[in-house]
């Protein structure tokens, strides 16, 4: 396993990494690398790469434990339990086809959205609040549904990632019938035909 | 000519550069030095690497390299902003696609909190979970 912490600094993610105490490798990612490489737009997202480093399972929801699930309604023990078997060779993962089916593909929008945030995050970086907030709002408004931007800026923004102004957010986003989590459907990976 | 901060990935280059209404024009030399790309015989080329440049004078304007022409010729994102003379050479969708539809995982390098840098090619071999997350 490698977790990759899409936090504003380091301090944001040590609490929680060091309180877990984990023996593999846990990385902090400010620029939000990954999420540009892997076309991540919201947390948590899991992939399953096999020995070969091909993606197996493209861009899932899965949370390591119930903590969150009457928020979520995802229940941990249903990947876990597909991880487990999947690690041991008990059954394999998406067919090719599946994970082609499954992966979302950046637009043009999403890279610019993604520059956005570059900018901003660079210019945040040298004190340069107010104009990173330009380039934080333009980000979120060219991928409305990349709460990476939209949310993960917020501790940059002093605003409080879990406050009022995430919940109107989210409120609107939902309330405009669009997903907050895009797990993967429960049939993705149990061939059927 | 006043400097422009050209981003690209880690790295930040201050480049001379002037404005020209809302565009920004580079000094060639200074991309060449700071970015490794010049322009040469209808072509944008890095070392050995060359893009064809389909329409070369949106790229080269009286001498000097139009920041938004070369950022469409490499078929890249690009964030400006004007007042903080700063710019962010972002990813191409195109080739976002292209790897991530190849199914392959594509490798980074990033830093754990003692600042130790692991990549992914590190794990090889193993069957990886790997997992985004965040504190917000």
């Amino acid at each position: 396993m490698i977790t990759v912490a899409l936090d504003k600094s380091a301090d944001d993610a040590r609490p929680w990494i060091e309180k877990a105490q984990p023996a593999h490798p846990s990385l902090v990612d400010t620029r939000h690398v990954l999420a540009d490489l892997y076309n991540v737009v919201n947390v948590p997202t899991i992939f399953w790469i096999d020995e070969r480093g091909r993606i197996v399972r493209p861009n899932d929801v899965a949370f390591g434990t119930d903590t969150f699930k009457h928020i979520t309604g995802l229940e941990s023990a249903r990947h876990l339990a597909a991880l487990r078997a999947w690690v041991r060779g008990e059954t394999p993962a998406l067919s090719a086809e599946d994970v082609k089916r499954h992966q979302p593909l950046p637009t043009a929008a999403d890279q610019q959205a993604r520059a956005e945030f570059g900018l901003g995050q660079w210019l945040w970086a040298q004190g340069r609040t107010a104009a990173a907030e330009r380039h934080f709002v333009r980000g979120g408004e060219l991928a409305p549904h990349d709460f990476t931007i939209r949310r993960g800026t917020m501790p940059m923004r002093n605003i409080d990632p879990m406050g009022p102004q995430f919940r109107e957010m989210l409120q609107a986003w939902v309330g405009g019938g669009q997903p907050y989590y895009r797990p993967l459907p429960d049939t993705a990976g149990t061939k059927t035909s | 000519m006043e400097a422009f901060t050209i981003i690209d990935g880690d790295k930040a280059a201050a480049i001379p550069a002037r404005r020209d209404g809302d565009r920004v024009v580079l000094d060639p030399a200074g991309v060449k030095d700071a970015l490794g790309w010049e322009i040469h015989d209808g072509l944008l080329c890095n070392d050995s690497m060359c893009i064809p440049l389909e329409n070369e004078a949106s790229v080269v304007r009286d001498g000097a390299i139009d920041l938004a022409g070369l950022a469409a010729a490499m078929d890249r994102a690009l964030a400006v902003d004007l007042d903080e003379r700063a710019a962010f050479l972002g990813g191409s969708a195109r080739e976002r696609s292209q790897a991530l539809a190849a199914q392959q995982a594509p490798e980074f390098a990033l830093p754990d909190l003692a600042g130790r840098t692991h990549t992914l090619g590190e794990h090889r071999g193993r069957k990886i979970l790997l997992v985004a997350w965040a504190s917000w």
